[in-house]
């Protein structure tokens, strides 16, 4: 097993209850959403998810959401979301400054402590406010990177080299990564990029643009259940049967950019590798990380061929920063929701060059 | 199905100060998390999850800094979490650790919360204006100033209550080694003879803005019994919040906060706060909170609160010690100030709260909120474990 030490392993005792995603929305991906707040966005995705268990807004025992402040340019710009909400009378409710994959986790987390029975996890960003690729060098260490301001698609152009320099892949294959993706996003109506998009030129070589994942706004939102709840809330509940998150090195200088670790870890304490799955929705904003992450998750070999890689377009269709990690989660659900897959993984990344990633075990009981 | 009992094994935190020139963001966590471990006499080896808080990312212009953090942390190739509850993130954070452990996901856990605010400035990073929403320029004084004047006029307080909070806390921050301001010639006139920044709240009875850190090793039954020193134990820990702004909105004493003492007194077996916990740390920026939150918590009927102040109740001495660590109005690095509380209320139920040590203190309360009275989080520790 790859990777450093965890320190002591695993629970101390007793299994962990059942839990599961019971309903899954999202808005229509755009590139500029000037006309609308945060709160505006979020809204309709809000109503929409719980109108599909029947419960309100006071209904539910616990409340996370994951968000941004940097890209609304405001400090506690969550704050206001949580008036759409309606959290009157009060509610039980958390943030996470992460993907909402994350807030998912820790929302997951509480339903498994048995202090609430439902959960509201949305997430939101708006990345149209201002240029997200200098945005994002922000994330990088203070001191001594930030300052030269390398942005997000030149760090995963280093990447890219680094595959293409090891012989992992070269740049017909991303291409046939975007081709792919896009042609699935075809059907998602959601989607922000779809059908036939050209390469394109080099953006940073040796990555084009069509080998980049548009820029949009967009929000999602789940509901989470336990155990009969979920069982009474949704027709085939998406159980989550494992859910673990891994970060690595931020420095790019001490971590093979080729591999990603961090997967793999939160893979395999997750129970991935113990069945094959049917499908795998993998956050991969630029293709050369499809690469990166179809190694680490063994989806390569002649096990994987059955598996359906982003049958939702992936992020290369719609990447709202903040969001795009939660739609995984949501899409692999939802797919298990409507008899389209038994067992999903759904993957989630954070940070420059797949950093972070969060891996999670979705299954339909038997039909 | 029942939670596993959660311990805090392991406290530290950074001598506060205005601005740490000597050691950057990462330095300056590292400190507080190599001395929790110290405390619990485990190494980075032991903690199988990090989750980290502090408050706007703009106070240090660092966007989700604890990507940054991974590697000052000991976190790589472990679960890393962000939190970000606004002012009562530093309980929430602690909360979301707790739960890891109560959920037995994992057994040990490092939670800290930290601030530089030497990094920029907090006043302005509170003040980024966007279009079509008010832009609070005042920072946080400004808001609360007229709630304060509310809770005056409402529980008929006389304009003296604000000044002996200040100066009581700033008299037990001498006994913290810890705190932030150490004002050694400070007397109850200067107090109230210093300049009025937002009436009625003068500059005495204003936190500081300090760097600082904050971190607390949890663990299960199992690493409890192996801890050198007595635990404290969680008896109950909740969040609330409510909107910021609405019609109904009751500012000088939020739903949310009582809603929130109500789940974790309810959790922990109490049924009179006042006579029942023997420490409480507040989350007090603006000195006549104090009072304020002695209602909101169940310490005082409605419009009783300023009475415990006036009659030396909340001393350190006395029957109700409020903040005897200092509290907010003598250390105030945002992100960490909502856990100072947590953990110095586990410091006291350990025995190990030092010169500022409560004689006895078997179970107190850690509060903490944010927002615009927005966020409230809360804990019970206890010298004993829980009931099973």
């Amino acid at each position: 097993m790859p990777g450093p030490s965890t320190g002591s392993t695993g629970p101390s005792t007793g299994p962990l209850r059942e839990v599961a995603i019971v309903a899954f929305g999202q808005s229509d991906h755009v590139r500029s959403s000037a006309e609308t707040s945060e709160v505006e966005m979020l809204m309709p995705v809000l109503h929409d998810v719980l109108s599909r268990t029947g419960l309100k807004a006071g209904d539910i025992d616990f409340t996370c959401s994951g968000s941004s402040d940097y890209l609304a340019g405001r400090a506690f710009s969550f704050t206001m979301a949580l008036d759409g909400v309606g959290a009157w009378p009060p509610i039980s409710e958390s943030h996470v400054e992460m993907d909402g994959a994350w807030a998912l986790y820790e929302a997951w987390v509480t339903l498994l402590t048995g202090e609430a029975e439902t959960a509201l996890v949305y997430a939101y960003g708006k990345s149209s406010p201002g240029d997200l690729r200098e945005v994002l060098t922000r994330q990088l260490d203070p001191y001594y990177l930030a300052p030269l301001w390398p942005d997000s698609v030149a760090l995963a152009a280093l990447q890219a080299q680094a595959l293409i320099d090891a012989g992992l892949t070269d740049e017909r294959a991303l291409a046939g990564i975007a081709t792919r993706s896009r042609t699935a996003a075809e059907v998602n109506p959601h989607a922000q990029l779809r059908g036939a998009v050209p390469a394109g030129d080099h953006l940073v070589a040796p990555l084009r643009t069509g080998d980049c994942p548009p820029i949009g706004d967009g929000a999602a939102a789940v509901v989470l259940a336990a155990g009969d709840t979920a069982r009474r809330l949704c027709d085939r509940p998406a159980w989550i049967r494992g859910l673990d998150h891994r970060i690595e090195a931020h420095a790019l200088g001490v971590r093979d950019l080729t591999d990603s670790p961090s997967t793999r870890l939160a893979a395999e304490r997750a129970g991935y590798f113990a069945r094959p799955v049917d499908t795998a929705e993998l956050h991969a904003p630029f293709t050369s990380q499809e690469v990166v992450l179809r190694r680490a998750l063994a989806l390569d070999g002649p096990d994987a061929a059955g598996v359906r890689i982003n049958p939702s377009g992936g992020a290369l269709a719609a990447n709202p920063v903040m969001a795009a990690g939660l739609i995984r989660l949501g899409e692999a659900a939802a797919r298990i929701q409507r008899g389209e897959s038994d067992r999903a993984l759904a993957h989630a990344t954070s940070g420059p060059c797949l950093q972070q990633n969060l891996v999670a075990v979705l299954e339909g009981e038997a039909r | 199905m029942s939670k596993e009992p959660v311990a805090v094994t392991g406290i530290g935190q950074t001598h506060h100060v205005a601005a740490r020139r000597d050691v950057s963001i990462a330095g300056l966590v590292r400190e507080a998390a190599g001395r929790a471990l110290e405390d619990a006499q485990s190494t980075w080896a032991d903690i199988d999850a990090v989750v980290i808080g502090k408050a706007p990312d703009f106070f240090e212009g660092v966007m989700m800094p604890e990507l940054y953090l991974a590697d000052a942390l000991g976190a790589v190739g472990k679960p890393m979490l962000r939190v970000h509850t606004a002012g009562s993130v530093g309980g929430s954070t602690a909360l979301v650790a707790a739960n890891l452990v109560a959920a037995r996901v994992h057994r040990t856990v490092l939670t800290l919360a930290f601030e530089k605010q030497s990094e920029s400035n907090a006043m302005w990073g509170l003040s980024l204006p966007i279009p079509f929403q008010q832009p609070l320029l005042a920072g946080a004084g400004g808001f609360f100033a007229p709630h304060i004047r509310a809770y005056m006029r409402r529980a008929g307080a006389p304009d003296t209550i604000g000044s002996l909070v200040a100066y009581k806390d700033r008299r037990n921050a001498l006994k913290n080694p810890y705190a932030h301001l150490h004002e050694t010639g400070l007397t109850l006139e200067k107090v109230q003879s210093s300049p009025m920044l937002w009436d009625p709240v003068r500059y005495s009875e204003t936190c500081p803005s300090s760097d600082g850190a904050c971190a607390m090793i949890l663990t299960d039954r199992t690493g409890a019994a192996r801890a050198p020193h007595p635990p404290a134990w969680v008896h109950g820990g909740a969040m609330r919040s409510e909107p910021t702004l609405f019609a109904g909105k009751d500012f000088v004493s939020p739903q949310a906060g009582k809603d929130c003492a109500a789940d974790v007194y309810r959790q922990a077996g109490i049924t009179d706060p006042r006579r029942e916990i023997d420490a409480v740390e507040m989350y007090v920026p603006f000195s006549w909170y104090e009072p304020m939150w002695l209602e909101n918590l169940g310490f005082a009927e409605e419009g009783e609160g300023w009475k415990l102040t006036e009659s030396g109740v909340t001393e350190l001495d006395g029957d109700l010690p409020v903040n005897p660590s200092g509290g907010v109005l003598s250390t105030n690095p945002i992100g960490a100030s909502g856990m100072l509380r947590f953990a110095e209320a586990a410091l006291q139920v350990r025995g190990r709260a030092g010169a500022h040590q409560v004689d006895g203190a078997r179970r107190a309360l850690g509060h903490a909120y944010g927002g615009g009275a927005q966020f409230f989080s809360m804990w019970l520790v206890g010298a004993e474990p829980p009931a099973v």
